[in-house]
């Protein structure tokens, strides 16, 4: 069975590289290919959220009884990312690359240090908790998928 | 592990930012310092006015931006929360500002007295902020060898800072201490133990952050903090037994550690995923080829060849390290950390607040690059023509004035959007 740790590193990765491309042609103001690949990066970070908030969070929560720890912090970081993904959307529906620039720029640390913070301790914590159980990973590996 | 673990989280943007602002201030100080007393400082490292400046440059600029970030970075990096962090900075930070300031007095001639006061407050800001920092960093949560390379940075600071109080006091009540064997341990502990030990440690954070580089892989990361470690233990070996081989290991293993490190992290930022250039990858690049640039220049200096000229290549050596390396990587942090702190606390209390690019644009960044790196080609040619002393010092302040400009912008732009 594969570590819930490493499905979820190994989707930060492909979220990296479509922010990539996002962000080169929204700052190189190339609107009509900021459009296709905003709206991939867009689909694929909501997909992660989704899958933490509604699978990973909640088994961990069941798991270990903390309710108001980490997971909570993660959510609160997960609304300021979508906060700025709307910014990025209106950036390129206005045509605005400086917008565009500052919003991804952020959007960029934002999620870097988020997903350091998950990767370095919260999905260990979530591997020792329910790593073990085999719907959780069923279910993570499938939504991650789609 | 504590069930009140949270990650939680950044301190208030006030303990941060009072020791960005007034870093850049030292920084101002030493370019002036150096123009005025270029003569002194290139004719030898052990003149007094090149200590000023060396000790503006470290205890006055990193220093204080390195205890403000870690005092940032820690809840991030290692889930270390820091115990009060504004209290720990209401007593920190004076204690540095004022002792980096009564230090230079006192290598300046203003007596011994601020030798005395000098050893008093950064020996008590420095072991104060220690302290804090290793508790946060030993109940660290957090995996990974970054953490090990913080700890390691944090205890040489430590040692750093001992040797430095020790010199000190000995200058300030007139104390019999070996000078030259506590200064060789103080700098190689000072430069490759804290500040090089401490790059290295956020470089494994931010290098892949920032750019979206691969990571750093974990054989390297253990290897290059484990070289400047034994590197510096054969240099202490060496310096206390007096054994000559000892030191040249040490030679061998912190060059190689430097030259691993600059040279890995440039082909990592070479491989990065990220299309969009800005000026902390450029400010980055051009830090690590100046420390490319002082393993040379640091290897010609230990053979004391040409003896003739082992004032200008110490001189040299000091520039690239002290003015380029170390100047370059802060000024590129700090273009980050700023907005995105600023950014974090406006979050909470506006819907769209400024993003990072309005709180300090790239081009204006830009800007304080060109001029960085104007003053060390200055103040490089220095080496060979002594005239572009001034020159190059007046640059070195001017782009130092500018990092504050920026600075003080953004914080105005903080205070403007904050009801008070
Ligand atoms: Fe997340
Ligand atoms: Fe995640």
């Amino acid at each position: 069975m594969t570590a819930l740790s490493e499905l979820f590193a190994a989707h930060h990765a492909t979220c990296d590289l479509a922010f990539a491309d996002a962000e080169v042609a929204g700052v190189e103001a190339r609107w009509t290919e900021a459009t296709t690949t905003l709206g991939r990066f867009d689909a694929l970070m909501k997909t992660h959220f989704a899958s933490e908030e509604e699978t990973l969070f909640p088994a961990f929560e069941k798991a270990t009884g903390m309710t108001q720890g980490p997971t909570q912090m993660m959510r609160l970081e997960h609304e300021q990312m979508r906060a700025l993904l709307g910014r990025l959307g209106t950036a390129v529906t206005t045509q605005d690359p400086d917008e565009f620039a500052g919003a991804a720029e952020t959007l960029l640390v934002l999620m870097q240090q988020h997903n350091l913070k998950e990767e370095r301790m919260l999905y260990p914590m979530c591997d020792r908790a329910v790593g073990g159980d085999a719907g959780v990973v069923a279910a993570v590996t499938a939504q991650l998928a789609s | 592990m504590s069930a009140a673990l949270s990650f939680e989280q950044a301190p208030p943007l006030s303990v941060p930012f009072r020791f960005f602002l007034t870093a850049p201030l030292f920084g101002i100080a030493a370019g002036v310092l150096f123009a005025l007393e270029g003569d002194a400082v290139l004719e030898s490292r052990w003149s007094l006015q090149a200590f000023a400046v060396v000790h503006l440059l470290t205890v006055g600029f990193m220093l204080q931006v390195m205890v403000g970030a870690l005092l940032q970075f820690l809840p991030v990096a290692a889930g270390a929360n820091v115990w009060r962090p504004r209290l720990l900075a209401n007593l920190v930070h004076p204690a540095l500002t004022l002792g980096a300031v009564a230090l230079v007095a006192g290598f300046l001639g203003a007596g011994a007295w601020t030798m005395q006061v000098a050893a008093v407050l950064l020996g008590a800001g420095v072991l104060l902020f220690g302290a804090a920092a290793s508790v946060g960093l030993w109940r660290s949560p957090a995996i990974g060898p970054t953490l090990r390379v913080l700890q390691l940075a944090v205890a040489g600071l430590l040692v750093a800072t001992g040797l430095g109080v020790t010199l000190a006091s000995g200058f300030g009540w007139r104390l019999a201490v070996p000078f030259v064997l506590l200064q060789q341990l103080h700098l190689a502990w000072g430069l490759l133990g804290w500040a090089l030990m401490l790059v290295v440690g956020v470089a494994y954070l931010v290098v892949p952050m920032f750019q979206l580089t691969p990571p750093y892989a974990l054989r390297p990361s253990r290897a290059l903090p484990a070289a400047l470690l034994a590197s510096l233990s054969c240099w202490t070996l060496g310096a206390l037994a007096d054994v000559a081989w000892l030191a040249w290991w040490a030679t061998v293993l912190g060059a190689a550690g430097t030259v691993g490190f600059a040279a890995y992290t440039l082909r990592l930022q070479a491989r990065r995923k990220r299309k969009v250039t800005d000026t902390t990858l450029r400010a980055w690049r051009v830090g690590m080829a100046c420390l490319l640039l002082a393993v040379p220049v640091s290897v010609l200096a230990r053979l004391g060849w040409p003896a003739s000229l082992l004032p200008r290549v110490e001189y040299l050596l000091g520039v690239t390290v002290l003015a380029g390396a170390f100047p370059a990587v802060i000024a590129g942090m700090l273009y980050k950390i700023v907005p995105f702190i600023e950014w974090m606390h406006l979050q909470r209390v506006m819907t769209l607040p400024p993003t990072m690019q309005k709180v300090i644009p790239d081009a204006r960044a830009r800007w304080q690059w060109r001029l960085f790196v104007a003053s060390l080609v200055l103040l490089a040619g220095a080496a060979a023509w002594a005239p572009l002393a001034v020159p190059g010092g007046l640059l070195f302040a001017a782009a130092c004035a500018l990092l504050e400009w920026h600075l003080l912008r953004a914080v105005q732009l903080y205070r403007s959007l904050t009801p008070r």
